[in-house]
């Protein structure tokens, strides 16, 4: 990576310094600083950097969106950015051109089915859609008789139950009942509901690990300034290892987010043994560090990071609730174990060190 | 704002794999006419052939192999030297007899030596002649490394040792030791002033190896014993009480390489192989969470490979990689013993997982205390944080 490769992601967090700054937004009386926000981002086109200048995007690169994303995580962004990056990207692989405003996409649980019926209407029901109620389109992918196809739909015709994930962010289910696309196309060869889950796993990865970094940052500085028995609590010995242990859990994240996110700007095939270790191995790994990582960062600020009025609950609830998003890592890690197994024990080193 | 850890996706280049397929071809061969048994991770560190075996190694320029050329090495890169660490260790390849040397005396001596000892003591390393024990701990001092009391005393021409050095692992079988001695008393500003590292030639007169044996069954630990033993001028590696400016680096080299989460790894290995092609889901996730995990420490510690390669000092991610990888491989052990708590036993001997299990299980109590505890690296990560 060179030098000029993070200027999207230094214009991303830019913005969102200035227009998401978390005490800010867990201050706000109301929604309105959503829409500034998202302006600005669209202006920038960064809502759409995976889909091309000639589809409605900004043709940015993989990684620099994979960036972006890390961005979104430190943040612990409360608008469907990733959701929106994501709907784009499905959209492209259909040589799909992308609507103007906030996208979900969906299925986002690996066993549920968007059925393409023969008159050529989508039905099924997809659970715990991000921000779907948020959203102006939908990016599916729908199973038929012929195979996989990618569908561009209207929000307002499709039915919701409405419910919220752990950091209070709309997390609905959809209802699809005889469905018309506004657009549709088949997939292209080999890519498959698997595809989908393995890119939404690598976006929740890098979106756990910048939120960690966050936490991290915070809590050092938290534990730098507060005093308890007449001393920093950051010269406590037992408060040290603590946070080595989060800084241990940060670094983890960051290299399995990273690393996967490097497969993946290189376009390899999602079914690929060595693709879907680094994928499942990065959404696998993330989760763990951000059970482990949240739990310290709340122990370490005390009561005081317990409350709504201070962020960290901003960051902590959203690495949670981003674990169940795209397969769950229980899911990814009985996917992996079976594919290692299959594979045989004398295959397992020379596929670990093939990466 | 940022404590600012950086674990880039660094890949290994096409030279690094090359060199993996030489090094696993080489293995093989070494396998085949019986040097070392890959499946008997106890017996193979043993090996008698182990002495021969480093000078194969050597041979194939393997020692040493990114040291400057002029001492005999190869000047090869640091990510070069990874693959065929790791690639030995999956094997369970004797390599202990030369790897102290390989991975941390040398350099040291590089870094400190005088061109004396350079000359004399490097080419020998990189031939797979001599080995090396870092003779550190003392009965009252192991992680207050600066607390050691063996005397170097000064004399015409050299140093006088008095004093003991404990678990110095390998003394035994060493011809040199890289040992840390006190020339002054330490300063009221500085309690680490005072320590001198020196070469120490294991043959001198006054020096006697006592045997510990290990609860593993592992033979390493050593007492040694030093009764005016004589140390000359031209041993003295850096600046004389200054040892406590060098240490850093060296451990940043030792810190976080794939020797130090894959000396269980075997376990692993035949849990897979126990659980054969279709297991159960709760082995199943235990198996791709062991493997996430296992890759994810790999792609970390390639990466602070990447970043000594680029010439950086990546203490706190190198004490990082090393606090996550020793407690990973000493659980490692516990968790496949778990996994493996259902699986059909065939009846008669005892299957190989059982006995690669018992012997890991015995030797995990080590893993989180040799080179550095872990109470110690987390204090090297808390400074690095800005916390102290």
């Amino acid at each position: 990576m060179g030098e000029s490769d993070h200027i999207v992601a230094e214009a991303a967090e830019k913005i969102l310094a200035d227009l998401a700054d978390p005490q800010t937004v867990n201050s706000a009386k109301d929604d309105s600083w959503k829409a500034k926000l998202w302006s600005a981002l669209e202006e920038n086109g960064l809502t759409l950097p995976w889909v091309a200048e000639n589809r409605g995007g900004s043709g940015a690169s993989l990684a620099e969106g994979f960036e972006v994303l890390t961005a979104a995580g430190k943040f612990a962004l409360a608008v469907p950015l990733a959701e929106t990056m994501l709907a784009g990207w499905l959209l492209s692989q259909a040589d799909i051109a992308s609507p103007v405003g906030a996208m979900s996409v969906a299925p986002t649980h690996p066993k549920d089915k968007i059925a393409l019926n023969l008159d050529g209407t989508l039905s099924g029901r997809a659970r715990n859609v991000p921000f779907a109620r948020e959203a102006q389109h939908f990016a599916l992918l729908a199973q038929g008789p012929k195979g996989t196809s990618i569908a561009l739909v209207k929000a307002s015709n499709c039915r919701r139950d409405e419910d919220v994930n752990l950091a209070g962010e709309p997390l609905d289910s959809l209802i699809l009942d005889k469905v018309s696309p506004d657009k549709i196309a088949p997939a292209p060869k080999g890519f498959d509901q698997t595809a989908l889950m393995l890119m939404g796993g690598v976006v929740r990865s890098l979106q756990i690990a910048g939120a960690l970094q966050t936490m991290l940052d915070r809590t050092v500085t938290y534990a730098n300034e507060r005093t308890a028995f007449e001393r920093k609590i950051s010269r406590f010995q037992a408060v040290q290892h603590n946070l080595a242990r989060l800084a241990g859990e940060v670094a983890a994240a960051t290299a399995a987010a990273g690393s996967a996110a490097d497969t993946l700007s290189g376009a390899p095939a999602f079914d690929d043994d060595a693709t879907y270790l680094e994928a499942t191995a990065a959404k696998i790994r993330c989760a763990e560090a951000a059970g482990t990582g949240s739990a310290i960062a709340h122990q370490v600020h005390g009561a005081i990071g317990f409350t709504e009025e201070h962020v960290l609950h901003r960051f902590t609830l959203r690495a949670l609730g981003w674990r169940d998003d795209f397969g769950n890592e229980s899911y990814w890690a009985v996917e992996l174990g079976n594919r290692i197994s299959a594979r045989g024990a004398d295959d397992l080193w020379p596929l670990v060190a093939s990466r | 704002m940022s404590s600012a850890l950086t674990f880039d996706p660094i890949r290994l280049p096409e030279t690094c794999q090359i060199l993996r397929r030489e090094a696993r071809a080489f293995l093989a061969e070494e396998i085949a006419k019986g040097t070392f048994d890959p499946n008997n991770p106890r017996r193979a560190e043993e090996s008698a052939h182990a002495k021969e075996f480093a000078k194969r190694v050597a041979a194939k320029g393997w020692i040493g192999m990114t040291w400057p050329k002029k001492y005999g090495g190869r000047e090869r890169s640091f990510l070069e030297r990874y693959v065929l660490t790791e690639e030995f260790r999956v094997a369970n390849a004797p390599t202990r007899i030369y790897f102290t040397a390989d991975r941390q005396s040398g350099p040291t001596i590089i870094r400190y030596g005088t061109e004396t000892i350079k000359q004399d003591i490097l080419p020998r390393i990189v031939k797979g002649e001599i080995s090396f024990c870092i003779g550190m701990s003392e009965p009252g001092s192991g992680s207050d490394l600066f607390a050691a009391k063996t005397k170097a005393t000064k004399v015409d021409g050299g140093y006088l040792i008095n004093g003991t050095k404990i678990w110095t692992s390998n003394a035994h079988q060493s011809d040199y030791m890289i040992g840390l001695f006190r020339t002054s008393a330490p300063t009221k500003e500085n309690r680490r002033h005072g320590l001198t590292n020196f070469v120490v030639d294991m043959k001198t007169k006054g020096i006697t190896c006592n045997q510990i044996r290990q609860m593993s069954g592992q033979r390493e630990f050593n007492e040694v014993v030093f009764q005016d033993a004589f140390i000359g001028d031209d041993y003295v590696l850096g600046e004389i009480d200054g040892a406590w400016k060098q240490a850093t680096t060296e451990l940043a080299y030792e810190r976080s390489g794939p020797e130090r989460f894959l000396e269980t790894y075997y376990v692993l290995t035949e849990l897979v192989r126990a659980l054969g092609p279709k297991p159960d889901t709760r082995a199943a996730e235990g198996v791709g969470r062991l493997v996430a995990q296992l890759h994810t420490m790999r792609r970390m510690s390639v990466s602070v490979a990447g970043m000594l390669e680029a010439g950086k000092e990546p203490v706190v991610e190198s004490s990082i990689v090393k606090d996550i990888g020793t407690l990973w491989e000493q659980d490692l052990p516990s968790k496949v013993r778990t996994l493996s708590a259902f699986i059909e036993q065939d009846p008669g001997n005892q299957p190989p997982l059982a006995k690669r299990l018992a012997y890991a299980t015995k030797v995990a109590p080590k893993l989180t205390i040799q080179g550095g505890t872990t109470e110690v690296l987390r204090g090297i990560i808390a400074r690095g944080l800005g916390l102290r």
